[in-house]
């Protein structure tokens, strides 16, 4: 077994632009949970659309800033979309129409009927010019370049600038959530999560703070969509039910409510599942084939997922008086 | 309106209503359900709620007096806190109309009526436990600038008033005698004293009405003297009381009025010295049950099942 | 690079196969191409094709083109898997060896790699060649081996019949399973995103008892199922009911059935790989009733659903544990107070939404003339929907909503592309949830 080129992807996978992508989708998931107790199961699909926006949008020729904001956008019309219909309901409602929401969303962009826009079921890649507008940004010169054991392009695909700029939206995005928990508003959320009719007692439009809150951790997702998609294509079928259920992992795992758990979250999980992963896949077990070890890594990220909620609801990070899962 | 400053402490430079003079006001009031008032700070007409073909509530009139405390009282299921959660926004009328300080409140929601002035407490008490008794007063104020999405990222835009918001909440926590609880969660607190905070909180949206939903219930008798002390402190700053209640003691002790319902309607009205004298009251409410266990089913006719069954069917669907 | 791509998350769904094909793929630095083309035993292009290719932490599918042709772009260099779906060849046409369904081929960026199927008589023996003619017509029946056949084309009486008969029977089937959701959703509050696996281990205990031991249908079924609620006995025995004892919060223990889900459903692809699996490999038989064509196992298939739904309606109204099931589905509280043993009573539900949900699975396992290890996570939302649609907790919502939503789904393909059919029937629960929280037959208060 080759353990430095194990170790090496592994640590490598610690700081790889998808890491830094299911961490900022976390980051928007916490918002939703963590801070105010919405119960969102389609987080992939506003990864989705805010892939998908910043994608179609570059590839019309659209500058870089001009397509973040196409994703936002799209965010923020899906947020409020699923908001009007659920966010007065009891919470269970939200649930099963967020992951309903997020299914259409992934059937239609897949659909061949929009092979013009969405490339249909094989997606966008890197060929559409997608990533074009974002590589022209790039302030390193063109190349490779070899930081230690890590050797990435500078500017294209999974580039080092792909890297900085995925871990810089990270750390914005940790920087607001910080702030936001710390401020009056985050405890107007605060306060919903544990009990809204307390809070709408008090003069507080509840309605409206879910909707602010459901709308930026939706943006949070869009942003992820786009560091989700740049070193790799758009694929709508990579951001389905189970990038939601990795998401509720990671969010989980790092502890809700707490400004750095998605991130610990998300670094942990992804450098777990490439270390199983690897592991299996080098050991050369004749009863386990590569893709046996793929699913094998997934029920390991399942059974995670059980056991965090079963022993130890409030994660690493996470305080148990300050946070519990049931809220309502 | 009285209810400028009605917690901050000296309010007696301001115009205390003593109940005496209440009482003076409210002694040429016909003792009959759906009185008129001479200040009535809310009028309600032919309010009408029904779950499943049972009228829940069914209030052909209703006055209540400004600056008075008005007890609501009634056999269980007779719809008191059904009524409470129409007129405070947290339930939908079928029917009806009702103003609060003359301008019409029917199908206003909870957030506008406690902007309007009206803040309720809960049977069951919601104090958020998992914040600390500080946040939970903190989340009471109104107006605040850092409660906006865009305003709280700019920390030097709130700070003042968070700590005018702060100063507030640490006189109101004095006052009720949880000052040294500041920094727990309000989990960590008894049952009574969460009914302290949840009234203190209510405060800090600076009412002109408090309505309490059986501020009694589940509080030590230790607490329970000073919860009718703070009552009654409110009455004298202005403010005007509107509870439900079980216990006639307390009613008695310091209620300035009583309304009395009993299966949705109100059945009685008039002071509490000579309410029980009522024979409508002793009817509906005393007749059948006095001396007995109230909470005993098998007392209650089957219509009263099923009406206390819909209310606590309510209940559960607005918790 | 191997990280970067070993992150994509796994396809999650065998979704209904598309005819369109991907624009082919050009090598480059940083891509390199799996492809091939798949040629019918008389040297004709075999068009609609459905490959997958697996490696790299990826799991991508593919159709071939016009001219037989298919490719896929990758971005990490390695070992891929390319299995090729036998139930998507053209008919009357059948792999040169049955056995080999999939091959592993190299892949190096920046160049091509080949992978080969040949078609044409077995070699191998005794594999049952379909009779050509017995199924001429290009099958327009639903599931997703078919969904790409059925779009275009205008809305005709006999195509509206036709979905409207297709939509009653996959409603029928889908009630199967959304009853035994609602039930339990009814009886403990918890939602249940397992249970679409619990569909799956039906649809694949019948594959695995017909294909690999050699049972009769019938007997497959019989035993799919009782393993099935087997299975919810365990499950609420190992888990639901400690979780319960141990007072963990519903939220909680919803989250508790997407781990499992996740947990299950990848046992299931562990087991038995990506692929779809076919429970029955005969040629299904058409019977034509007015201007509606069915097959025969569809029309067996929802006749069984109708029996067992009504036999579960005949339970709840008459039968002691069935009244005392809608009792505490309405109070617990006040049921375990009148004497109701409310964890007996759970555990029936279990065992027996259970044994429903393998049913369902076994049935649409057939509907959809292949199964796979994702099946359930397909029709899961279309279940929630129905649950939600009819009114959470309600038994009667639950089977009008699979209803609802089996015609929704079915019909909704005469106006939108059939690829979209399921976006059709989930919009529809949104739009309801619109105007009428509570559902169909929903009350009122249970909404909050």
């Amino acid at each position: 077994m080759d353990w430095t080129r194990i170790l090496t992807n592994v640590a490598g996978e610690a700081f790889a632009p998808a890491t830094a992508a299911y961490a900022l989708a976390a980051i928007g998931l916490n918002v939703h949970f963590g801070m105010t107790g919405l119960l969102n199961f389609g987080q992939a699909g506003f990864v989705l659309l805010g892939a998908y926006s910043y994608a179609i949008t570059a590839i019309a020729g659209w500058p870089f800033w001009a397509s973040v904001l196409a994703a936002i956008a799209s965010a923020v019309v899906f947020g409020i979309v699923l908001g009007i219909p659920t966010l007065k309901l009891r919470g269970d409602y939200l649930s099963i129409v967020t992951i309903a929401a997020a299914e259409i969303v992934r059937i239609v962009s897949r659909s061949t009927s929009l092979t013009e826009l969405t490339g249909g079921n094989s997606g966008l890649s890197g060929g559409d010019g997608f990533k074009k507008s974002f590589e022209a940004l790039c302030p390193f010169p063109d190349g490779t370049t070899t930081v230690w054991l890590w050797t990435y392009p500078n500017c294209t695909s999974g580039s080092w600038w792909l890297r900085v700029a995925a871990w810089a939206a990270v750390a914005i995005g940790c920087l607001l959530v910080w702030r936001w928990m710390r401020s009056p508003w985050g405890r107007v959320l605060k306060g919903v999560r544990e009990d809204e009719d307390a809070v709408r007692a008090l003069g507080k439009n509840v309605y409206g703070y879910k909707m602010q809150a459901l709308v930026l951790g939706g943006v949070g997702g869009a942003i992820a969509g786009i560091f989700y998609t740049l070193p790799t294509a758009v694929q709508a079928d990579s951001m389905g039910r189970t990038m939601t259920f990795n998401i509720w992992t990671i969010l989980l795992l790092g502890g809700a409510a707490t400004v750095f758990g998605p991130v610990l979250g998300s670094v942990l999980m992804w450098t777990v599942f490439m270390l199983v992963k690897s592991v299996l896949r080098d050991l050369d077990l004749s009863f386990i084939s590569s893709t046996q070890s793929e699913a094998f890594s997934w029920m390991l990220v399942g059974l995670t997922l059980m056991l965090l909620v079963i022993f130890r609801p409030q994660g690493i990070l996470g305080d148990k008086k300050e946070l519990a899962i049931d809220v309502r | 309106m009285s209810a400028e400053t009605p917690d901050t402490p000296g309010a007696e430079a301001r115009a205390v209503v003593p109940r005496e003079r209440i009482a003076r006001e409210l002694a040429s009031v016909p003792r009959v359900p759906g009185a008129p008032k001479p200040d009535p700070i809310i009028v309600a007409s032919d309010v009408r709620r029904t779950f499943g073909g049972i009228n829940a509530v069914d209030v052909e009139h209703l006055e209540v007096q400004r600056g008075a405390i008005t007890a609501l009282i009634g056999p269980n299921g007779a719809g008191k806190t059904t009524l409470f959660n129409l007129l405070t926004g947290f339930d939908r009328a079928d029917a009806g109309q009702w103003t609060f300080e003359g301008r019409p409140a029917q199908g206003k929601p909870a957030a506008r009526m406690a902007g309007a002035g009206m803040v309720r407490t809960f049977q069951l008490t919601k104090a958020l436990s998992r914040m600390t008794v500080m946040d939970n007063m903190r989340l009471g104020a109104t107006g605040q600038r850092g409660e906006n999405l865009f305003g709280s990222l700019l920390p030097w835009l709130w700070r003042a008033q968070e700590a005018e918001v702060t100063e507030r909440a640490r006189e109101l926590l004095e006052r009720f005698k949880l000052d040294g609880k500041a920094d727990d969660f309000a989990g960590s607190l008894s049952g009574g004293q969460r009914k302290l905070l949840e009234m203190a909180r209510a405060l800090m949206t600076r009412p002109t009405m408090v309505m309490l939903d059986e501020p009694m219930a589940g509080v030590n008798p230790a607490l329970t003297q000073s919860l009718l002390g703070h009552i009654q402190a409110l009455r004298d700053e202005g403010m005007t009381v509107l509870f439900v209640e079980h216990d006639m003691h307390m009613v008695r002790h310091i209620s300035d009025w009583v309304v009395v319902m009993a299966e949705g309607r109100t059945v009685a009205e008039g002071p509490p010295e000579t309410i029980m004298q009522d024979q409508a009251v002793v009817d509906a409410y005393l007749g059948a049950h006095h001396d007995t266990d109230l909470g005993d089913d098998s007392l209650l006719a089957d219509d009263v099942v099923e009406q206390y069954e819909a209310e606590a069917e309510a209940e559960e669907a607005t918790q | 690079m191997l990280a970067l791509v070993a992150l994509l998350a796994l396809v999650v769904h065998a979704g209904p196969a598309s005819a369109a094909t991907a624009a082919p793929c050009t090598p480059d630095a940083t891509t390199g191409c799996v492809l091939g083309t798949i040629k019918t035993a008389a040297g004709e292009p075999a068009v609609g094709v459905v490959l997958t290719v697996e490696g790299g932490g990826e799991s991508v599918e593919v159709t071939t083109g016009a001219d037989g042709t298919w490719s896929v772009p990758v971005t990490t260099a390695g070992d891929y898997t390319v299995s090729i779906d036998p139930a998507t060849l053209p008919e009357g046409e059948t792999l040169r060896d049955p056995s080999v369904t999939s091959r592993t081929v190299k892949v190096l960026l920046n160049s091509q790699s080949r992978a080969l199927f040949a078609l044409g008589e077995p070699t191998g023996g005794a594999t049952t060649s379909p009779t050509s003619g017995a199924s001429a017509a290009p099958d327009d029946g639903p599931g997703p081996t078919s969904g790409s056949s059925t779009s275009g084309g205008g809305v005709t009486g006999k195509r509206v019949a036709q979905q409207l008969a297709n939509g009653l029977v996959f409603g029928l089937l889908l009630a199967l399973a959304s009853v035994g959701l609602s039930l339990i959703y009814g009886t403990t509050g918890l939602s249940s995103f397992a249970h679409g696996e619990q569909v799956t281990l039906g649809a694949i205990l019948a594959y695995f008892f017909v294909q690999t031991v050699g049972l009769d249908l019938w007997l497959a079924a019989v035993l799919a199922t009782l393993l099935g609620a087997a299975s919810g006995w365990l499950q609420d025995a190992g888990i639901w009911r400690p979780l319960r004892r141990k007072r963990i919060g519903l939220t909680q223990q919803m989250i508790v059935t997407i781990g499992l889900s996740m947990v299950l459903q990848y046992l299931f692809q562990f087991l038995l790989g990506g692929g779809r699996l076919r429970i029955d490999t005969t040629n299904p038989t058409r019977v034509s009733i007015g201007p509606v064509s069915l097959t025969q196992q569809a029309i067996v298939s929802a006749g069984i659903a109708v029996v067992v739904l009504a036999a579960v309606a005949a339970f709840l109204l008459y039968s002691r544990t069935g009244r005392a099931t809608r009792a505490v589905s309405d109070n617990p509280a006040l049921a375990a107070a009148s004497g109701i043993g409310v964890e007996r009573v759970i555990r029936i539900v279990w065992t027996g939404a259970a044994g429903l949900a393998a049913l369902g699975g076994v049935l649409t396992g057939l509907y959809f003339q292949s199964t796979a290890w994702n099946m359930g996570g397909t029709v899961l939302l279309l279940m929630f929907a129905a649950v939600t649609l009819g009114g959470l907790g309600t038994a009667w919502g639950a089977l009008a909503g699979s209803i609802v939503i089996g015609v929704v789904a079915e019909m909704s393909s005469l106006v939108i592309p059939s690829d979209m059919k399921y976006a059709g029937a989930l919009l529809i629960l949104i739009l309801v949830l619109l105007v009428r929280p509570q559902g169909i037959l929903g009350r009122r208060d249970r909404i909050g």
